[in-house]
């Protein structure tokens, strides 16, 4: 394209000088992620089939709405990060890769925050 | 986006299979990647066939023999023929690697040989390097120092020194780089495992004096960040070389540097 030389292709818009932060709170919640699912899954899995008092009965109890809260926010931040990594590695046409990693955002901390919202609501004993 | 197939016109078609050698002797078949861009036809695959008894033992001696006694217009780089120039890097057998130093006998049935995977052919074998050299340059590999340049030389203990061992004898000859899956999809801002090494091996070193600013340079979710650890370059480099850790060790002083 013109008459650009090689290293000012490389060079581009320069270093951003940013991407570090992004990386080390992927590790910081994938580590997080690890007692913080099995804990979820531990305190969830009981109440498949068991009806809707169980489950109000369950996530009424302080420990088990707590983990539940936390899996979603750490589980939510972590695909938000994640989800924009696949996005930048795969999708180069600039429109669809702005609406994307903005989308990701959006759904994240919406389903994150809808979801923090229904717990706390059995936990603070308003539902059930 | 990805493209999961290639374009039309880089679709490889069946080439021209050369006449068997007349002999009684160890004949190995060669499947060789033949694209000249002269002639605006699709790349092909040209079979070969040679006597492995009466050839030397490198994969490089095989096509050095194709090129001198079948077929002339066979297109390949080479230099120094014991892989300290990292000119002949190719794909062969499924790997990245130097023809000169991987042995025939090394590989089971037919051998294979394309270019460096996800380049720019030139012609053959003959990748389009210009980017590449390009990011190398682009970490300043040389070193920079502030400080008066001393009347002798920059003393450096031998524990230093030892820090540049697996670093300083990458050759560029971009085995890593082009077997990155990261670097096939980002090649453009991606720095590579190649590039990277490189400037990992002058911020390691005792003697610079510019650390901070090599690694400014680097902190960018493109230049840096796109290596996902998939370690295709340290399981291909044909010096054995480890890049990976080489990047590691870059991603730990930056998080080191904000802590």
């Amino acid at each position: 394209m013109g008459f650009q030389t090689n290293f000012r292709k490389v060079e581009g818009l320069g270093s951003s000088k940013e991407g570090t932060h992004h990386w080390w709170l992927q590790r910081l919640s994938a580590i997080a992620l690890i007692p913080l699912a099995l804990l979820f899954v531990y305190t969830f899995l009981p109440t498949l089939g068991t009806g809707y008092d169980t489950f109000i009965a369950t996530y009424s109890s302080l420990g088990n709405a707590i983990i539940a809260i936390l899996f979603l926010i750490v589980g939510f931040f972590h695909l938000r990060l994640g989800m924009q990594v696949v996005i930048e590695d795969y999708v180069h046409a600039k429109f669809w890769k702005v609406l994307l990693i903005v989308s990701n955002t959006l759904f994240c901390w919406g389903f994150m925050i809808v979801g923090v919202i229904a717990i706390a609501r059995i936990a603070f004993g308003i539902v059930g | 986006m990805v493209e999961l197939r290639l374009p039309k016109n880089s679709r490889i078609k069946v080439g021209k299979e050369w006449p068997k050698p007349n002999s009684s002797g160890n004949i190995k078949k060669f499947k060789v990647y033949r694209w000249n861009p002269d002639t605006g036809d699709n790349p092909r695959m040209d079979t070969y066939y040679l006597d492995v008894d009466d050839c030397g033992p490198m994969v490089l001696d095989a096509i050095i023999k194709i090129k001198n006694e079948i077929d002339p217009t066979l297109t390949f780089r080479r230099s120094c023929r014991e892989g300290i120039c990292g000119s002949c890097a190719m794909n062969i057998d499924g790997e990245n690697t130097l023809a000169c130093i991987k042995g025939m006998d090394d590989i089971k049935g037919d051998i294979r040989i394309y270019p460096l995977p996800h380049m720019e052919v030139v012609k053959d074998l003959v990748p389009d390097l210009t980017h590449f050299y390009a990011q190398h340059a682009s970490v300043m590999p040389w070193l920079s120092t502030e400080t008066q340049e001393p009347g002798t030389e920059w003393k450096q203990s031998p524990e230093d020194r030892k820090k540049l061992d697996g670093l300083y004898e990458c050759v560029m000859c971009a085995c890593c780089s082009t077997s990155c899956p990261s670097y096939w999809w980002n090649g453009d801002r991606y720095l590579g495992p190649a590039a990277l090494l490189h400037a990992y091996r002058w911020i390691i070193d005792s003697r610079d004096e510019g650390t901070g600013k090599r690694l400014d340079e680097l902190e960018d979710p493109f230049r840096l960040y796109r290596c996902h650890t998939i370690l295709n370059c340290s399981k291909t480099c044909p010096k054995g070389l480890n890049p990976a850790k080489a990047i590691a060790e870059v991603k730990k002083m930056m998080v080191e540097r904000t802590i």
